[in-house]
C-alpha cells in the first residue's frame, strides 16, 4: 500500500527533533492552535481515502494568513515538510500526512469575507464549505457552480487544490473556470495575489497553474470565486437502456446535436440496482444502464430540448424515457444518483472508487474492457459516471477484511486507469493524483514531462517541502514501478502521435 | 432584428486531415536546442499578425507556420486538436461545418493568423465574460521546451487533473515558455439563435443597466458601449433569446458591429495610433477617461485612445482595481504590460526558467528579463 513512504522512492528529508519543532511552532502559534497528542492527531491521519493512514509530527490550526505564514517560515527554516488539508474529504490521499510532517489544517479559516452581487463574486477563506458559498449567494439569486458530491462538507481551499468538478461541470466548468482571484503564501513566507478583480491579470496565468496543484506549490489563504445567476427552471429526464452500449451512443448523439445538458450521468445495472434499494428513487432496475439528463434555462427551451433528447435516446434504443413529474421527483432522481456511493455498502463491505476520464466515443469499448478486467481480477465493478464529460467512476467492490482485499482492489484499479490512458484519456478526472495514483503518473507522462513538473515545483518551493511524495512521482519511483512511459529512452518524438 | 443562425448542413470532414510533419518537428527541435546551447534568442513567429503586440524581441525568427494541419476533430467530443501553425480561419471554417465554434471568439487580425499565435496571445473577443478566456478552452498542448524536447501537458478530455496545468500557462504566455507544436481546444455548439439590441444611453446609465442584467439568468453573449450606445447580444436557444429580446426592447444593432469589435476594426480600435487596453472590474467607476473609448466585456475591457502619460493611465486602471496594457503604439523600450510587484516578477522568472533555462524564447516580449 502506498501509505508507506519509501526512502528509496519518495523525497526524504533529514529528521528534525519533534520537541524542537513543537517548541519552534509554539513560538509563533498559541497553544490552542497546535495538536501534539496522538489521540488528537488521529482525526488527521487520513482523508477520504481512509485505507491510507499516517500520523504527522504535529497538527497546526492557523486562524489567519499571518499564522499560516509563520508556520511555513518555521518549517522552511527547519526543513520540515508541510501537508495542507482542507476538510479532508479528498479521495486520492492528497492530505495523507507524510512522515515527520506538519499537517496544516485550514479549517479554522472558514469565514465568508464578502459577497458582491453586482460583481457576482464571493471572497472567502479557504476553510469555507463549498455549499456554504451557494447558500450565502442564494438570497441574491446567485450560486457557485462547481458541486462535487461532497459539497456539504468539502472546503473551497481543497476544491482549488484539486480543481474539483461535480455533476454540473459539463455546462458550468471546473473550479479553474470559476475563480477570480486568490491569495497565496509561499514556503518562504511571501504573500502574493494571483488573478484579481479585473477579468485578467498581467503576466503568466499562475492562478490557473495553482488550481489543481494539490498543495505542492503554495498555500492558498483567500479565494475570490465567480457566482452565476441561478437558472429559472431545471428539469431532469431518465432513460433506460437494455444495453450499456446504447446508452453510450445516446450520450455522444446528445452532445453532437449541440445540446449541453447541465448534467448527464450514467449508471450501470449493478450501480442503479443498489442505488434504487438505497434511495427508492424509482429507477428501472431491469435496465442494463440508465441515463439522467438535466437541462436548465428557459422553461420553453427546456421542454423543446427534452423532446429532442428523448427522441435521440429512443433512436439509440432506449426502452423507457421518463421526465420527472415535478420538482420533488426531480430531486428524488438526483438523490438516487448522489446516494450511489453509500449504496455500495449493500453489495460489499468496501468499495474502491476509480476516477479516470476517457474520450466519450470510447465509452462502450471501455465499459466492455472493464467488464473483462473485473472477471479476470475476480472483483465486481459497479459503474457510475459523469457521462457527459467521459469521467468514469468504476466502484470496485471488495472486502478489506480479506488478507489481500485492498491490494487486489488496487491492482484492478491500476489496470482500469492504464486502460483510460491507453484510449487517450487520463488517470484522474477530478479526484486528483494525490498519493493514490502516483505510480500511474509514470504511465501518463514521459520522464521529461515529469522533470518539468518538478522544475515548476522548484520555482515555488525550492526545498520541495510542500506535500512531498504526492502528485508527481520521482524518477526512481517510475523506474521501480516498471511502467515508465514508452517514450523514455526511445526516439525523442515517438509520443507526438499519441492522439 | 439581428441575425439568426440556422443549423449548417452536414458535410463530411476532409478524409486526410492529418499530414506528416515529423521532419519539420525535428527541424524546429534542432533549432531550439542549438539556440539554447548558443544562448541565441528566438522570436517565435506564426502568421506574424500580432508582431506589434508586446515589447520588441531581438531574436532569430523561428517560423512555425509550416507546422500545420488538423490532427483530430470529432464533433461529439467537443474537441479539436491541430498543429499550432494551422490557420485559425481554417479551424473556424471546419468547426462551422459541424455547427460548432470556439467559445472565446478570438480576434483574427489577418488571414495568416495561426492557432498557436491565438493561444500564445491569449486574446478573446466580446464573448469572453460569458464563455470564458482562451485558457478556459485549452485542454492540452504539445510544446518544445528550451532543450528542444517535445512535452505534452493536459490532453484531449475536459476533466483532467493529472499533473500541473502547464498547458493553461501557454495561453497568454506570449511564447515565453515554449514553442507550441499542437493544441487541443474545447469547442462549443453554435446556438440556435443570436440577435442584438442597442440603446441610446450615457455610460453611467448603461453600466447600471449592464450590472442589473448580469445578475439575471439571461442568454447574454455580448455587452459593449460605443459612441453613446449600449449594444447587447443574445445567443442561445430560440425561446430564451426571443423572450430576452422582447424584455430588453431597444433597436437592432447591425451584425457587423460584433465582428468589427471582435476583430478590432471598429472605430478607434483601427485608427488610434496609441491604443490602451484597460482590464478592470466591470462595476468600477471609470466614467472620466483621458480620451475617447470603446468598452467591451460588459465594461470590463476598455479600449482607450489617449496620449496621456503612461503612469497616469496605469494609475487610473489600478485605482479601478485593474491594469492597463499599451496594446499598440509603444515607443522603443517602453513598458507594454503593467509592471509586476518584485516578488511576483521573481516568481515569473523562476517559472520561465523551469521551461526555458537558457532564456531563448521571445525574451523580453512580456517583461525585461523574462
Amino acid at each position: 500500500m502506498l501509505d508507506q513512504f519509501d526512502i528509496a522512492l519518495d523525497p526524504t528529508f533529514a529528521p528534525v527533533d519533534r520537541g524542537r519543532l513543537i517548541a519552534a511552532l509554539g513560538e509563533v502559534l498559541p497553544a490552542s492552535a497546535l495538536v501534539t497528542k496522538t489521540e488528537g492527531m488521529r482525526v488527521y491521519e487520513s482523508d477520504g481515502l481512509a485505507a491510507y493512514r499516517g500520523l504527522p509530527a504535529v497538527v497546526a490550526l492557523p486562524r489567519d494568513k499571518a499564522e499560516v505564514r509563520a508556520v511555513l517560515k518555521t518549517c522552511a527554516r527547519l526543513g520540515v515538510p508541510v501537508v495542507a488539508r482542507g476538510a479532508g474529504t479528498g479521495l486520492s490521499g492528497g492530505a495523507l500526512p507524510s512522515p515527520g510532517c506538519v499537517l496544516l489544517s485550514l479549517s479554522r479559516m472558514s469565514r465568508i469575507l464578502a459577497i458582491d452581487p453586482d460583481a457576482r463574486t464571493a471572497r472567502v477563506q479557504p476553510g469555507v464549505r463549498n455549499l456554504a458559498i451557494s447558500e450565502a449567494a442564494a438570497p441574491y439569486g446567485l450560486f457557485y457552480a462547481p458541486d462535487p458530491s461532497s459539497q456539504l462538507a468539502c472546503s473551497i481551499g481543497g476544491n482549488v487544490a484539486e480543481n474539483a468538478g461535480g455533476v454540473h461541470c459539463l455546462k458550468y466548468g471546473l473550479t479553474v473556470h470559476n475563480l477570480q482571484a486568490m491569495e497565496i503564501v509561499t514556503l518562504d513566507g511571501e504573500i502574493l495575489t494571483l488573478g484579481g478583480e479585473a477579468p485578467d491579470a498581467p503576466g503568466f496565468d499562475l492562478m490557473a497553474l495553482m488550481t489543481g496543484s494539490e498543495g505542492l506549490l503554495a498555500v492558498v489563504t483567500e479565494i475570490t470565486v465567480r457566482l452565476l445567476p441561478t437558472p429559472s427552471h431545471a428539469q431532469v429526464m431518465l432513460a433506460a437502456f437494455a444495453d450499456v452500449r446504447h446508452g453510450g451512443e445516446a450520450v455522444a448523439a446528445i452532445i453532437a446535436a449541440g445540446i449541453i445538458p447541465a448534467g448527464l450521468e450514467m449508471m450501470d445495472r449493478l450501480a442503479l440496482t443498489a442505488a434504487e434499494a438505497h434511495t427508492h428513487a424509482g429507477y428501472p432496475t431491469d435496465a442494463a444502464a440508465m441515463l439522467l439528463c438535466e437541462l436548465d434555462g428557459d422553461e420553453r427551451d427546456i421542454a423543446e430540448e427534452l423532446a429532442r433528447v428523448a427522441a435521440i435516446c429512443e433512436t439509440a434504443g432506449a426502452t423507457q424515457v421518463r421526465v420527472a413529474r415535478d420538482d420533488a421527483e426531480r430531486r428524488l432522481f438526483w438523490a438516487g444518483r448522489k446516494g450511489a456511493f453509500p449504496a455500495m455498502g449493500r453489495l460489499a463491505p468496501d468499495y474502491y472508487c476509480i476516477d479516470g476520464t476517457i474520450p466519450r466515443r470510447r465509452l462502450p469499448d471501455v465499459l466492455e474492457a472493464i467488464e473483462r478486467l473485473s472477471a479476470e481480477h475476480g472483483l465486481a465493478v459497479a459503474n457510475v459516471f459523469h457521462a457527459g464529460d467521459g469521467n468514469l467512476h468504476p466502484l470496485i467492490l471488495y472486502d478489506a477484511n480479506e488478507d489481500d482485499g485492498i491490494e487486489r482492489a488496487e491492482a484492478l484499479g491500476g489496470a482500469i486507469l492504464e486502460l483510460c490512458v491507453a484510449v487517450g484519456g487520463t488517470i484522474t478526472g477530478e479526484h486528483g493524483v494525490g498519493r493514490e495514483k502516483i505510480n500511474q503518473m509514470c504511465g501518463q507522462f514521459a520522464a521529461a514531462e515529469i522533470e518539468t513538473f518538478f522544475a515548476i515545483k522548484a520555482a515555488f518551493d525550492p526545498a520541495g517541502l510542500l506535500n512531498p511524495g504526492k502528485a508527481i512521482p520521482t524518477p526512481a519511483r517510475c523506474i521501480a514501478h516498471g511502467a515508465m512511459h514508452v517514450h523514455a529512452g526511445k526516439a525523442p518524438f515517438a509520443h507526438l502521435d499519441r492522439f | 432584428m439581428g441575425r439568426c443562425t440556422s443549423t449548417p448542413e452536414r458535410r463530411p470532414l476532409p478524409t486526410s486531415i492529418v499530414s506528416e510533419t515529423g521532419n519539420l518537428t525535428r527541424e524546429l527541435a534542432g533549432r531550439v536546442s542549438a539556440a539554447s546551447a548558443a544562448r541565441t534568442p528566438l522570436r517565435i513567429v506564426g502568421g506574424d499578425t500580432k508582431a506589434f503586440y508586446g515589447r520588441a524581441v531581438d531574436g532569430d525568427p523561428l517560423d512555425v507556420s509550416g507546422h500545420a494541419g488538423v490532427v483530430d476533430y470529432e464533433p461529439s467530443e467537443l474537441v479539436i486538436t491541430a498543429r499550432a501553425g494551422t490557420r485559425i480561419e481554417e479551424i473556424e471554417a471546419l468547426l462551422a461545418q459541424r455547427g460548432q465554434r470556439l467559445a472565446f471568439e478570438p480576434p483574427i487580425l489577418g488571414p495568416e493568423s495561426t492557432l498557436g499565435g491565438v493561444v500564445a496571445a491569449g486574446m478573446a473577443g466580446p464573448r469572453r465574460p460569458f464563455a470564458g478566456a482562451v485558457r478556459d478552452s485549452v485542454l492540452g498542448v504539445t510544446v518544445l521546451d528550451g532543450k528542444g524536447e517535445a512535452l505534452r501537458f493536459g490532453g484531449t478530455v475536459f476533466k483532467n487533473v493529472a499533473g500541473f496545468d502547464a498547458f493553461r500557462l501557454m495561453a497568454g504566455g506570449l511564447g515565453c515558455l515554449g514553442v507550441l507544436l499542437e493544441v487541443s481546444l474545447r469547442v462549443a455548439p453554435i446556438p440556435a439563435a443570436e440577435l442584438s439590441r442597442s440603446f441610446d444611453l450615457p455610460w453611467r446609465a448603461a453600466q447600471a443597466r449592464l450590472t442589473g442584467l448580469m445578475r439575471r439568468p439571461l442568454p447574454l453573449s455580448g455587452g459593449a458601449y460605443d459612441s453613446r450606445r449600449l449594444h447587447l447580444r443574445l445567443s442561445g436557444p430560440a425561446g430564451a433569446v426571443a423572450a430576452a429580446a422582447t424584455g430588453l426592447g431597444g433597436e437592432a444593432t447591425p451584425a457587423a458591429f460584433w465582428d468589427d469589435l471582435r476583430h478590432r476594426r471598429l472605430g478607434l480600435l483601427r485608427t488610434a495610433p496609441r491604443l490602451w487596453r484597460l482590464s478592470v472590474p466591470r462595476t468600477a467607476d471609470l466614467s472620466d477617461l483621458p480620451g475617447p473609448a470603446i468598452r467591451d466585456w460588459a465594461g470590463a475591457e476598455v479600449w482607450l485612445d489617449s496620449d496621456a502619460p503612461a503612469e497616469a493611465i496605469r494609475r487610473l486602471a489600478a485605482q479601478a482595481g485593474g491594469h492597463a496594457t499599451l496594446y499598440r503604439g509603444a515607443t522603443a523600450g517602453e513598458e507594454v504590460f503593467t509592471p509586476l510587484p518584485p516578488g511576483l516578477l521573481a516568481l515569473h522568472r523562476r517559472v520561465k526558467a523551469a521551461f526555458d533555462p537558457a532564456g531563448v524564447f521571445n525574451p523580453g516580449r512580456m517583461y525585461e528579463g523574462l
